[in-house]
This record gives C-alpha cells, sequence and structure tokens, in this order.
C-alpha cells in the first residue's frame, strides 16, 4: 500500500519512517498529484496553523477535504487531530480545518511545553506508552466517533469511519500499534 | 496514570514538531501576530533584534516578562525567549512565565566566560547555538535539546552560517567513517563526550533537531540552508528589517518547506522589495562578531 505523509511541516520524517517499518511504501505529499496517488493519509505533528497556512497556498486544502469526504483513509497525530477535527476552541481567529472527524478538539489543552508529558495509556485494550507535546484533547464527540484512548478524563485516540486521531505522537516512540491499527482496521479492504 | 513532565523526549520531541519551519525573532505582539499569520512555527520573543543590539551597543539581556506575556497572550504558535550564556536565573524566570523554549544566545553579552547553563535542572527545553560539532556536542551534554548552527546575527550576511553548517556536517560526515577504535581519539579532538560522539557515528546525525540561524535574509537563503541538511531555520532581523514583512515572512515559510523545487523559490522571491540592507561579516571586527561566542 502507497502511504502518503502530508510533508509540509512537522514530524513528517518519523512517520514516514513508521510506514516503512509497517512494510508500506511511503509517499512525500507536498502536490495534489502526490495526493492523488496514495491509497492513504497520515497528517503529522506540528503547527496546525502553519500546515494549514502551506495547504491553502499551495492549493492542497480543498483536494484534500475532497479526498476525505470521498473515504481516504485518514491518520491525524497531534496537529493532525486538529486538522481533522469539525471544530476546534482555543484556536487563533477563524482557523479553517480539513474536518471530517465529528469532534470538539481544544488546542494546546494540556497546556504549554513545560507541561508536556509521558505517559502509560490504553489504546484499543492493550498499553501503550504515548508522547504528549503541547497535546489537544477531544472536548466533544458526535455520535458515530469510537473513543479509544482516554487521559485526564479526555478522549485522546478516536476513530470515525476512515479517520483516525490521536493527541500523542506514537512516532516519537518505537512502538508500531497506532500505525498498525490505522494500516489493519481501518486502511484494510478500501 | 503516572505521568512524567520535563523528560529528554518531551523536550527533543518538541523541537521534532518545529521541523520544516521557520522561528522568527518579534518585538511585540504585532509583529507575533504577522509572523503566525505568515506560517511560522514559533515567534522568539525579545526587546531588540540582533541588527539592533549590534547598532546600539551596550550590554544585552533577557527581555522584560510584560513584553514576553504579551507576546504569549496574542499567539497560539509556541513562543521562545533568550537568555545570557550561563545566566541560569535569567532562566528560572523565563521557564516561570511558561516559555516553550529557552535559547541560551551568544546574540545576548555572555554572563559566564567559562560554564554554560545546567540544563537538566530545568523542565522547559533549551536551544543552543554550535560553530562545530564538538561545541553542538557539549551543549547537548550540558542538555540542550535542539542545536542551531550559528551565524553572525544581525548581519543579513548567511556566509557564516554556511561555513557553520558544512563544519557540522562535514564533522558528523567523518565520524561515520572512522573505525570503532578511533572514536576515543575523535572525541578528544572533538572535546566531547565518547558516548554522543560514538551516538553520532553510528546514526550519521546529531541526538536533536538541527536549525541554523544568522544572517539568513532571503527565501533562498532559507531554503539554501535546507538543502545544507538543516531540519529548520531560525530568521531574526530578516524579517522585520525589510520593506514589506509580512510578504517576506511568508515567503520564506513557502521557500523552507519547497527548498528543493527552484519553480516556487523563484515565484515567492519575486516582488519582496528591498531585503534587510545588511553588514558584511568581513567588515566587523573579529572582537565585535557574536558566533564567536560560546566555549
Amino acid at each position: 500500500m502507497k502511504v502518503g505523509v502530508l510533508a509540509l511541516q512537522g514530524d513528517f520524517r518519523e512517520h514516514l519512517k513508521a510506514v516503512a517499518d509497517c512494510g508500506h511504501t511511503p509517499v512525500d505529499v507536498r502536490r495534489v498529484s502526490e495526493l492523488h496517488e496514495v491509497d492513504a493519509l497520515i497528517l503529522p505533528g506540528g503547527e496546525s496553523t502553519t500546515i494549514i497556512h502551506l495547504a491553502q497556498n499551495f492549493a492542497l486544502f480543498q483536494p484534500i477535504r475532497d479526498a476525505i469526504a470521498q473515504g481516504l483513509p485518514v491518520y491525524g497525530s497531534c496537529a493532525g487531530m486538529i486538522l481533522l477535527a469539525d471544530r476546534i476552541v482555543d484556536g487563533v481567529k477563524d482557523q479553517k480545518t480539513f474536518g471530517g472527524l465529528d469532534i470538539t478538539v481544544r488546542r494546546n489543552a494540556f497546556g504549554r511545553q513545560v507541561d508536556s508529558f509521558e505517559s502509560d495509556l490504553t489504546f484499543n485494550g492493550a498499553s501503550l506508552h504515548a508522547v504528549f507535546i503541547r497535546a489537544p484533547w477531544v472536548e466533544q464527540i458526535g455520535a458515530d466517533v469510537e473513543v479509544l484512548s482516554t487521559a485526564a478524563d479526555h478522549a485522546v485516540a478516536v476513530r470515525q469511519g476512515n479517520l483516525l486521531a490521536t493527541s500523542f505522537h506514537p512516532e516519537l516512540t518505537e512502538d508500531l500499534a497506532v500505525h498498525r491499527y490505522f494500516f489493519e482496521e481501518i486502511c484494510k479492504g478500501r | 496514570m503516572s505521568e512524567a513532565t520535563g523528560t529528554a523526549r518531551v523536550k527533543r520531541g518538541m523541537a521534532e514538531m518545529l521541523k520544516g519551519g521557520v522561528i522568527m525573532d518579534v518585538v511585540n505582539a504585532e509583529q507575533a501576530k504577522i509572523a503566525e499569520d505568515a506560517g511560522a512555527c514559533a515567534v522568539m520573543a525579545l526587546e531588540r533584534v540582533p541588527a539592533d543590539i549590534r547598532a546600539q551597543g551596550g550590554v544585552a539581556r533577557m527581555s522584560d516578562p510584560d513584553m514576553i506575556q504579551k507576546i504569549q497572550a496574542a499567539v497560539s504558535i509556541p513562543v521562545m525567549a533568550k537568555v545570557r550564556i550561563g545566566h541560569f536565573v535569567e532562566a528560572q524566570i523565563i521557564e516561570s512565565l511558561g516559555v516553550d523554549y529557552i535559547d541560551e544566545s551568544e546574540v545576548l553579552t555572555p554572563t559566564d566566560y567559562t560554564n554554560h547553563i545546567d540544563k537538566w535542572n530545568f523542565k522547559v527545553p533549551f536551544v543552543c547555538g554550535a560553530t562545530n560539532l564538538g561545541e553542538a556536542l557539549r551543549r547537548i551534554n550540558e542538555g540542550a535539546a535542539m542545536i542551531r548552527s550559528k551565524g553572525e546575527a544581525g548581519t543579513g550576511d548567511v556566509s557564516n552560517a554556511m561555513t557553520h553548517m558544512r563544519t557540522i556536517g562535514g564533522e558528523i560526515r567523518r565520524l561515520t567513517s572512522l573505525r570503532e577504535d578511533e572514536l576515543y581519539v575523535a572525541a578528544k579532538e572533538l572535546q566531547a563526550p565518547y558516548a554522543l560522539v560514538k551516538e553520532v557515528a553510528e546514526t550519521g546525525k546529531l541526538p536533536v533537531v538541527l536549525f541554523t540561524a544568522g544572517g539568513i535574509a532571503t527565501p533562498a537563503d532559507a531554503a539554501l540552508m535546507m538543502q545544507m541538511g538543516a531540519d529548520g531555520v531560525f530568521i531574526g532581523s530578516g524579517i522585520f528589517k525589510s520593506g514589506n514583512p509580512a510578504q517576506r515572512a511568508a515567503a520564506c515559510v513557502k521557500a523552507t518547506t519547497f527548498f528543493n523545487d527552484a519553480k516556487v523559490l523563484a515565484d515567492v522571491s519575486r516582488g519582496l522589495g528591498d531585503a534587510m540592507v545588511g553588514i558584511n561579516v568581513a567588515d566587523i571586527p573579529v572582537p565585535h562578531r557574536l558566533a564567536e561566542r560560546g566555549w
């Protein structure tokens, strides 16, 4: 499977490596032509305002929205979760997102960098060591959204149809469980 | 649920999120908004950009906490601030403000001509400058979670940044070519801890993110540094000392992402107006050069 990683800004190299480590073909996505080549897409960690700015300037914004609507499997970590959320709080004024996930996300909800943390949590029934960096959390979810992990009483991993999002960064650890879940449970058969 | 804050992983991980981005020097909330709107991945809050420190002279210190907090309130992106080399109390003050990253910076007047700050004592991560691999590894050994190659700040002359990126890259490549039994002497020559030297020899890269800084004034400069292997760029005086800051800032952000695409670089370089006038590094007397501060 060809798996694209949106490579505008952020830790896209770590996601590209995780894709390769799972036995799939990683593809840098910076252009519409590259988006149309891939079977699945990952939105990396980084600064959501920077990534949206670049996506709009390089005519990727609407094509990614369209691809999500047409059922492309997409996984977003941290900034990627914000980019997939239908609604955000504490964003910049009129901050746009690709959307698709029926959730409300609070940006930098766990605090500033001094509050960034690592912690053990349960993901899809198994234990996982998770790294949270200026992380968002899910404040409110729609009826079709499944919660896969929680931390501090808030959802930090959610799934809805073809979309998966986590507040934390599995790409910064050696544990491939979240990437595997994305490929095996969400991408399979699409 | 057991939580650990201030770990090396969350400090270094924070820098991973900045990669491929531009960190811009700003002196007030309006400039910070312009930087955020232009797509900066973080801002560096300081009272005087390096070009002004150079022009006005005097002792350069950390910024007023009021000014830093106004900038924190104005933007949602990470905010960094500078402290003097070795001034650990300035660092304690800046950490208490909830700043996201501290730059222990040679652009300010040094406090300690022997020691740098023991950065392991802090929860907030630090970025430090380096002119060569040994200096970078000494800073990492002291707890720096991110390195920026030094240039000659406040000049608009990118030649020193180029020299230092070539030096750091060349020294890393040399380490990867050595036999394992030669790494002990390599560590002695680099004046760096053996464990870090061995790690770099094995991985072919620094154990933390490497940005570049100093003298970057145009989208082409930013792309040059990315092609030289930088993970991202700091732009200090180059944006707000130019004719059209908003447009130049956005152009540098695009150039940093599309650093390998000459067509995009040509497009974003069009009609930017005046770049900062700048000073040739060769015209600055050696005692006034900032990059040479650090030990």
